[in-house]
């Protein structure tokens, strides 16, 4: 069961602000999806290798050459705002 | 023109292109017009002007490709169905549509699609939902239903999309078209704007086997810009087999009996009589952890989506909330305007899933069952060729039927989910209706097992001589014009 309170500490945690009603509707939905999933818990998977990645590929290394990198007015004509070069965004100190 | 070129695939277009027939210009203008006279929602962006004519002797002549809305493609619109990118014009061009346009395909236009590929039914688009061109109170499954109904209903040539739980094959089985999930690691998944990295796969969507091939042909290959990607082992080839002789088809009893619509099951039952008949060997067998793939999936797909959505913060590009009080605020309440319901329930899953304390039941205990899956495929390739399946247990619903009940959603990846977890290639080609509506057969294979697939597909395909010619017949006006892109909430429904 996903309460109230643990739906607002995951949506804190996903940066992501809920509505009252989304929070309801959330607690529900999450609630039954997870039924159907815990489902694996009765697998026995002692010893299982978990698998992050399918295709056998180890690191793949490349010569560390200096390049050119995007042009800073095409990257910052995307950003919804801008300031002396840059993103501009509220203090993360205020 | 219009009639006759429709009447021609794609490689009979660009047969026709070379051979000095038919003009490339010609060709895509005629699609063009119909794309822009979409009623079905499918597009929502047009190109306007005819490209410059390709190369006398490249290899796709020329013959316009329609591109899922989620590749970035320089200067075009690419918004991934969501309205957090409404608008975002990418810098450059994604690996795949890029390989495209230099084997000579030019960009017909964007298709619509669930939100950041999240969803079977594409009904999640920000866009509006896309309609079914069997019958348009139905859904054309998703996510990639904007590229399956264009291709369906004769709005484009050929279309790529994406499949991550079965977001290329569903769709095409819905609207019935083929469509392929190469091996992972086939095709760069640079500039294909992230859902889940470790499942996502870029494919070709098609109306038959032929152009399926040709089109993946042009879009495979590794790529410096994506470390996952790996060399395609040999050249895609023409299909041409005729027969399935000493062809083993496994059919594995948890994708084919419970759970699958009667129709659906009978029609699938039909086209093994007809594998059989094609000299195949038909061995029953087991997948036993198949049925928890969807448990395994909607843990990790979730997962990697919280992580890989977690850049839409409204500081580098796309939606910025009008207003905010600090900085945090500024991202939880872009992040409340610009996502949708679905999206919103799958990053809530997925960071639950992450979370201290929850991370080893769900996320590590999905990585383990993965393995399993894995393995259940390795044992059964090593007693059988291919592993076939209903594509999809249902036909297209209705539009809205499902949009109350997350789960009753989900349950239409049941049979196309365990291939992505396993990394494995696996086709779709439609076998004939239920109801009136298209039915896919999927057949998987080993790794990189592209081409058998491909001939196995083909031979398939010519026996059961499926006809998708009604579906083309709906197109009207109601469209974005050329050059122009939808808004969000803008479609129909």
């Amino acid at each position: 069961m996903i309460d109230r309170e643990q739906v607002l500490h995951v949506a804190r945690l996903a940066r992501l602000e809920l509505s009252d009603a989304e929070v309801e509707r959330m607690s529900g939905e999450l609630t039954g999806i997870l039924g159907h999933i815990e489902k694996i818990g009765e697998l026995d998977l002692d010893g299982v290798c978990p698998t992050s990645h399918v295709v056998e590929v180890t690191n793949k290394l490349r010569a560390d050459e200096p390049r050119p990198s995007w042009p800073r007015e095409k990257i910052l004509g995307a950003a919804p705002a801008v300031r002396d070069d840059g993103f501009e965004v509220p203090s993360p100190q205020a | 023109m219009s009639a006759e070129v429709l009447a021609l695939t794609a490689a009979q277009a660009g047969e026709r292109i070379r051979a000095g027939e038919l003009r490339s210009a010609d060709v895509f203008a005629a699609y063009r017009d119909r794309a822009a006279a979409d009623e079905l929602n499918a597009f929502v962006w047009v190109a306007d002007d005819v490209p410059a004519a390709a190369a006398a002797d490249a290899p796709l002549a020329g013959v316009p490709v329609a591109v899922k809305d989620l590749f970035c493609t320089e200067g075009v619109p690419s918004q991934a169905g969501s309205k957090i990118l409404e608008d975002y014009r990418p810098p450059y061009t994604a690996t795949a549509v890029r390989n495209l346009q230099q084997g000579g395909a030019p960009l017909l236009g964007k298709t619509n699609q669930d939100e950041f590929a999240m969803g079977s039914s594409n009904e999640n688009s920000a866009y509006g939902p896309v309609r079914n061109p069997w019958d348009p109170t139905r859904v054309p499954g998703g996510s990639s239903g904007g590229s399956a109904a264009a291709v369906a209903a004769g709005l484009a040539p050929w279309a790529i999309g994406t499949d991550t739980g079965g977001s290329i094959r569903q769709p095409a089985a819905l609207c019935g078209i083929v469509g392929m999930k190469p091996t992972y690691g086939a095709v760069s998944r640079y500039g294909m704007i992230a859902f889940a990295s470790s499942l996502d796969q870029a494919g070709p969507l098609t109306r038959d086997v032929t152009d399926c091939a040709l089109l993946l042909r042009h879009m495979v290959g590794q790529d410096p810009c994506d470390s996952t990607s790996v060399a395609f082992p040999e050249e895609v080839r023409t299909p041409s087999a005729e027969r399935l002789d000493g062809i083993r088809l496994g059919v594995p009893e948890e994708l084919t009996g419970e759970g699958i619509e009667p129709g659906v099951l009978e029609n699938f039952n039909a086209t093994l009589r007809t594998c059989e008949e094609l000299g195949a060997t038909i061995e029953p067998m087991r997948l036993p952890h198949a049925p928890h793939a969807l448990s395994a999936y909607y843990i990790i797909a979730p997962a990697e989506a919280s992580a890989n959505l977690a850049r839409y913060d409204g500081v580098r590009y796309g939606l910025r909330a009008p207003e905010y009080d600090d900085l945090l605020s500024m991202y939880t309440r872009t992040r409340r305007a610009g996502f949708g319901a679905e999206v919103k329930r799958r990053i809530m899953l997925g960071t639950y899933a992450l979370s201290s304390g929850y991370y080893d039941a769900y996320y590590g205990r999905a990585q383990q069952v993965r393995t399993k899956i894995a393995d259940d495929f390795r044992a059964a390739f090593a007693a059988v060729d291919f592993v076939v399946t209903p594509t999809s247990p249902n036909v297209a619903f209705g539009l809205g039927s499902k949009t109350d009940d997350p789960w009753a959603m989900y349950l239409n990846d049941y049979c196309t989910v365990p291939v992505p977890l396993a990394g494995l290639p696996a086709i779709s080609i439609p076998s004939g209706l239920s109801e009136g509506l298209p039915v896919g057969f999927q057949i998987i294979g080993g790794a990189f097992s592209e081409n058998r697939i491909l001939d196995a597909a083909y031979a398939l395909e010519q026996a059961i001589g499926f006809d998708g010619s009604s579906a083309r017949g709906i197109a009207g006006p109601d469209a974005p014009r050329p050059g122009q892109e939808r808004r969000p909430d803008g479609g129909k429904g």
